[in-house]
């Protein structure tokens, strides 16, 4: 902790779950995008997000974290019109979500190619954040490191060749957490790598390279 | 290196290196977070300028929260202090008043604020150091270094009890907030770090089991009166220790009365907006109004 934690952040009201955290949410979905366009976007919200979304602006919070909005970014009050003006359709769904934190939201995402995205995540205190699930497959990252994502076949030696690569070519990054989903043996499983500083550059690129890796994505901290 | 793990801790090491516990708290941070002091005091300086921002921004008569339930609450104190030369309580408690009111409705309103330490309790910090600043004549430099004091306070607090009303009802909010102002006014008007501690015991100690029960959950009734009582108690325990007046409790213990306090709280009184204020007739009328159930 220091001393801007208490003093701090700058942000939108009126909550720092409600509305900064939801902020945050969103802009993890905005890294999952890379730059691609939203089109349409639905948003399961469950326990205290379903019950009092509107009287907080969770909804506009989180629509503006996935435009690319920060927590401080005044244009949240009026996102609603904003998203609507940028041409992205969107739904805010009241659901349960069993044994999900109370604040828990699931982002989809259709961009304008066509591709899905999926994030699931709670805002649990203070504007931090938790991301519970991508593209259906369970995370567990907080986005206050960078991120990097790594969607693989799960084959022996997966794992290695991405640590082998970062050992041979990238000493200098340290790897503060690591962990692998893995739904069904031997189908599509996820590394979520948490580092110390900026990846270097060109490491995502040379991770998208490694056999049995189908895409790499960087969430930078947020 | 600093602990945070006490007030004590502040105060010692203030007074042994006969500096003020900004400075202390400065230098140790920047340490801390590798950074160079100058940069953290830039910062800290952007922080108390969005404080006066979010003043000018919630006296717009016509603010309005997102749920329609409050609004302008900020403009009629001050049109009312204005109109009146200082209503009860005099031109500049009136207007300290008038100030917390318009930072807490501009969260309400969805405007922009500095959490300090929450957003629920944003209006306290401003509502006593921007007074300081546009009607007594201190410097803009000693009331931001002053914020360094407050967020130290601030830091002992998380670390023994807690700042979330979810876990310590309001007391944790607006009573830490309460604290980490009183001890600001005390380094600004120019006394004794211990004089900040006592200062700082002293608005904890009065706020100590206020509970946390907001109306349809949202941060605005009560939260937005209680940011002005903050105020107004943060001033008297600044003052109060100023003349001298100590804490019977040291302040380390009332922050640990606090969080035994908290923890005795059940938990409806603690943000669920299932008790208090929150499950009162009008309460429930108010919640069904903006939520339709």
């Amino acid at each position: 902790m220091n001393v801007f934690d208490i003093i701090g952040p700058i942000m939108i009201g009126p909550s720092s779950s409600h509305t900064a955290g939801a902020v945050r949410l969103g802009r993890v979905a905005n890294k999952m995008l890379n730059g691609a366009k939203p089109v349409d976007v639905t948003i399961d919200l469950s326990g205290s997000f379903a019950r009092t979304y509107k009287g907080h602006g969770t909804d506009r919070a989180l629509l503006a974290g996935i435009l690319g909005y920060h927590s401080y970014s005044e244009e949240i009050r009026d996102m609603l019109e904003i998203a609507k003006q940028d041409g992205v359709h969107y739904k805010f769904v009241p659901k349960d979500l069993p044994n999900t934190h109370p604040n828990t939201a699931r982002i989809n995402i259709i961009d304008d190619k066509g591709n899905k995205y999926e994030v699931q995540g709670a805002s649990i205190g203070g504007g931090n954040i938790r991301v519970d699930c991508i593209n259906g497959k369970k995370v567990d990252f907080t986005g206050e490191y960078n991120t990097i994502l790594i969607f693989h076949k799960d084959r022996p030696g997966a794992i290695a060749e991405v640590t082998n690569l970062m050992r041979e070519k990238y000493s200098d990054v340290n790897i503060g957490n690591f962990r692998l989903s893995r739904p069904i043996k031997g189908g599509e499983a996820l590394m979520t790598i948490e580092i110390d500083g900026m990846p270097p550059e060109g490491m995502v690129q040379d991770m998208r390279k490694i056999n049995n890796v189908t895409n790499v994505i960087l969430i930078r901290v947020i | 290196m600093l602990k945070y793990d006490s007030i004590e801790e502040l105060v010692k090491a203030a007074t042994q290196k006969n500096k003020k516990i900004s400075e202390i708290v400065l230098a140790d941070e920047a340490k801390h977070m590798e950074k160079n002091a100058a940069d953290l005091y830039a910062k800290m300086a952007e922080n108390f300028k969005v404080m006066c921002a979010s003043v000018v921004t919630g006296m717009d008569p016509k603010l309005k929260s997102t749920s329609g339930l409050t609004g302008g609450e900020g403009y009629k104190m001050r049109a009312y202090s204005d109109k009146t030369k200082g209503g009860l309580s005099g031109e500049f408690i009136t207007r300290a008043m008038s100030r917390a009111l318009a930072v807490s409705g501009c969260n309400a309103a969805m405007g922009r604020i500095v959490a300090t330490p929450t957003a629920g309790s944003c209006g306290i910090l401003p509502g006593c150091l921007v007074s300081l600043f546009e009607e007594k004549g201190y410097s803009e430099k000693d009331i931001i270094m002053s914020i360094f004091t407050a967020g130290a306070f601030g830091m002992v607090i998380a670390a023994k009890a807690c700042i979330a009303g979810a876990e310590g009802g309001c007391q944790a909010e607006c009573g830490s907030a309460s604290g980490m102002a009183a001890a600001a006014l005390v380094e600004v008007a120019g006394g004794t770090p211990e004089m900040a501690a006592n200062a700082c015991a002293m608005a904890i100690n009065n706020q100590l089991g206020l509970v946390c029960d907001p109306v349809a959950g949202l941060v605005e009734i009560p939260c937005i009166k209680r940011n002005v009582s903050g105020v107004m108690i943060a001033f008297s325990a600044a003052d109060m220790a100023l003349a001298g007046i100590t804490s019977a409790i040291p302040v380390d213990e009332c922050i640990d009365a606090m969080n035994d306090i908290g923890h005795a709280m059940p938990a409806s009184l603690r943000e669920t907006a299932m008790g208090g204020l929150a499950a009162t007739p009008t309460g429930i009328k108010l919640r069904k109004k903006v939520f339709g159930k």
